[in-house]
């Protein structure tokens, strides 16, 4: 396993590539890419084996952002563990006339599925689990979702299907950082408390600092061990904004690209 | 004309290990063979359609070839946006199977009467629009379905649906258009889809009318070449009848396509095209198939 410092330094090395993606197209949502970058970067770094990824191969594991706007530093981790070429990267993202969408698209390699509307990934990441047991093919499947999306009550009937047909290969990730469109999660729908719910409707919880990089890894250990015939989830209190003093828990970040300036300082930030 | 469909999809997962059941949960006396003998490739996954159409697209993608299976708008309107984006988009292996199409469950009222789907559903790129007629067709397509890798809705009527097809087993290929009764002299041809063909069938023999009647099993694709052939045969037009609205149905592709290939001059008269359809609204009254077929004009 690559020390806590490195993945710490990849952490905020992906966070400084979503930026820098989203300030040259002048495109949103860097709130939310920031929050969930260091569970990016344990689990490409550790958890998925990338060359079945890079082969497609049947047996490979399977991760699903079901939250397809924070695309910018899934984009970053697929290219700095080498599934994208990241100088393809840096120059496609949101131009005209390449498959770099501003949400993930799964014209590209290592993305599974295209999103964008919410509440379609956890779904589907539960029939592909089903499929893995059915099929004998036993690969893991990993969906990302936000805190804000768990409103989509397709969200709840996945979550009921899952402990239903005991899918213990799906592992959920609620990247709580309790922020949405228009305010903070607990002012326009709030689901606290998130594991005690969670918990009731029959998954195994595990409820995490998803900005600290030993609590991800313990997580991501725990689900690796995990066979108790239940779904499992990590519910990861993060910070919308992590790792740039001005843009946590700040809307505008759900909204603004970072301009020159801004850019500039949350590069030095994060170095 | 479900059980009929049913039963050849069982016959297909016998040497097809890829055929995977769904239902929301629905079918009762209808799906319980295919429950009872493939338990590992069957599922109710629950009255929750998303979730229903979402998993079948997850499971199409491990190499499945998937059917949802609901009544009328539940695995259609309801869940739409799940068909959109990650069936049809994905280019999923998936069918989605209604049943109950038009007003074959007319007395439960608006909720259960489907009369706008195939609209909804043929506005999908990649998306391959089935409308059996009879139960000769639904077996047709069931083995059609089997073997065809992509998203295809299939929209099925009820029970007790009368065989228009004279030969008992037809083979189809997507966007065929096929001929059922013929006679020289006729100057009119009569396009039906869905469950509504065989009471066509029967009004045109009973009043002894001038037209041909043909059956349209796929609204989407139609196959030109055979669309160009009929209205060259026919001077005095086209009469399109479904059990659907009239704005976005069978009769609607119809015309599209005719306009399409006049305005390009692959035609080189423009038909008389009447189109028989449900004329923007929802029936008032309680009524069973029959009744709201005649109240919404639904006749030749």
């Amino acid at each position: 396993m690559k020390d806590i410092n490195e993945l710490h330094k990849l952490a905020n090395r992906i966070r400084g590539v979503a930026l820098t993606l989203a300030h040259n197209a002048n495109e949103s949502h860097s709130g939310g890419a920031l929050s969930m970058s260091d569970i990016l970067a344990v689990l490409y770094s550790e958890y998925i084996d990338l060359d079945l990824v890079k082969k497609e191969a049947p047996k490979r594991d399977r991760v699903i952002l079901s939250k397809g706007h924070c695309c910018a530093s899934f984009y970053a981790i697929l290219a700095e563990v080498e599934i994208l070429d990241k100088d393809e990267l840096m120059q496609n993202f949101a131009k005209n006339g390449t498959h770099y969408f501003a949400h993930v698209s799964h014209t590209l390699l290592g993305v599974e599925l295209s999103t964008g509307s919410l509440g379609h990934g956890l779904p589907v990441a539960c029939g592909m689990a089903l499929g893995a047991k059915k099929s004998g093919l036993n690969f893991k499947v990993y969906c990302i979702v936000g805190d804000g999306e768990m409103n989509e009550g397709s969200n709840w009937e996945a979550i009921m299907f899952a402990a239903q047909h005991q899918l213990d290969n799906l592992c959920l990730i609620i990247d709580k950082n309790k922020m949405q469109a228009l305010g903070d999660t607990k002012d326009i729908l709030c689901l606290d408390p998130m594991p005690e719910k969670l918990a009731a409707f029959g998954w195994d919880v595990e409820d995490i600092d998803g900005n600290d990089i030993e609590d991800v890894i313990s997580a991501f250990e725990c689900f690796k061990k995990h066979r108790s015939g239940k779904p499992f989830v990590m519910v990861a209190n993060t910070i919308k904004g992590k790792g740039v003093s001005f843009m946590e828990h700040n809307l505008k970040f759900h909204y603004s690209a970072p301009k020159d300036d801004e850019l500039k300082q949350a590069l030095e930030e994060l170095a | 004309m479900r059980t009929a469909f049913i039963n050849q999809l069982l016959e297909e997962a016998r040497h097809n290990e890829r055929v995977f059941l769904l239902v929301g949960d629905l079918g009762y006396h209808v799906i319980e063979p295919f429950a009872a003998e493939f338990p590992d490739r069957f599922m109710n996954v629950g009255i929750a359609e998303q979730n229903m159409a979402g998993v079948a697209a997850g499971l199409a993608m491990t190499g499945y070839n998937v059917y949802i299976y609901s009544i009328g708008n539940f695995p259609t309107l309801r869940c739409f946006e799940q068909i959109r984006n990650d069936i049809a988009y994905h280019k999923a292996n998936v069918k989605v199977v209604s049943v109950g199409a038009g007003y074959a469950y007319g007395s439960l009222g608006a909720t259960h009467q489907a009369t706008e789907e195939i609209g909804a559903l043929r506005t999908l790129p990649n998306m391959v629009v089935a409308t059996p007629g009879d139960p000769v067709e639904a077996r047709a397509i069931a083995t059609l379905s089997a073997n065809y890798e992509g998203p295809m809705y299939i929209r099925l009527g009820k029970a007790g649906e009368k065989i228009v097809h004279e030969e008992e087993a037809l083979s189809l290929k997507i966007g065929d258009i096929v001929a059922l009764r013929k006679q020289d002299g006729n100057r009119t041809a009569v396009l039906a889809c869905g469950n509504i063909l065989a009471s066509a069938k029967r009004q045109i023999e009973e009043e002894q009318l001038p037209y041909d009647l043909y059956s349209v099993p796929f609204v989407k694709p139609l196959n030109k070449e055979q669309l160009r052939a009929i209205v060259a045969n026919y001077p005095d037009g086209l009469i399109t009848i479904e059990e659907h609205q009239r704005s976005c149905g069978m009769g609607s592709a119809v015309v599209e396509q005719l306009n399409d290939m006049f305005a390009v001059g692959e035609i080189a008269n423009y038909p008389k095209v009447r189109r028989v359809a449900i004329p923007d609204e929802f029936a008032e009254v309680v009524g069973n198939q029959e009744y709201l077929r005649k109240i919404e004009g639904l006749n030749l």
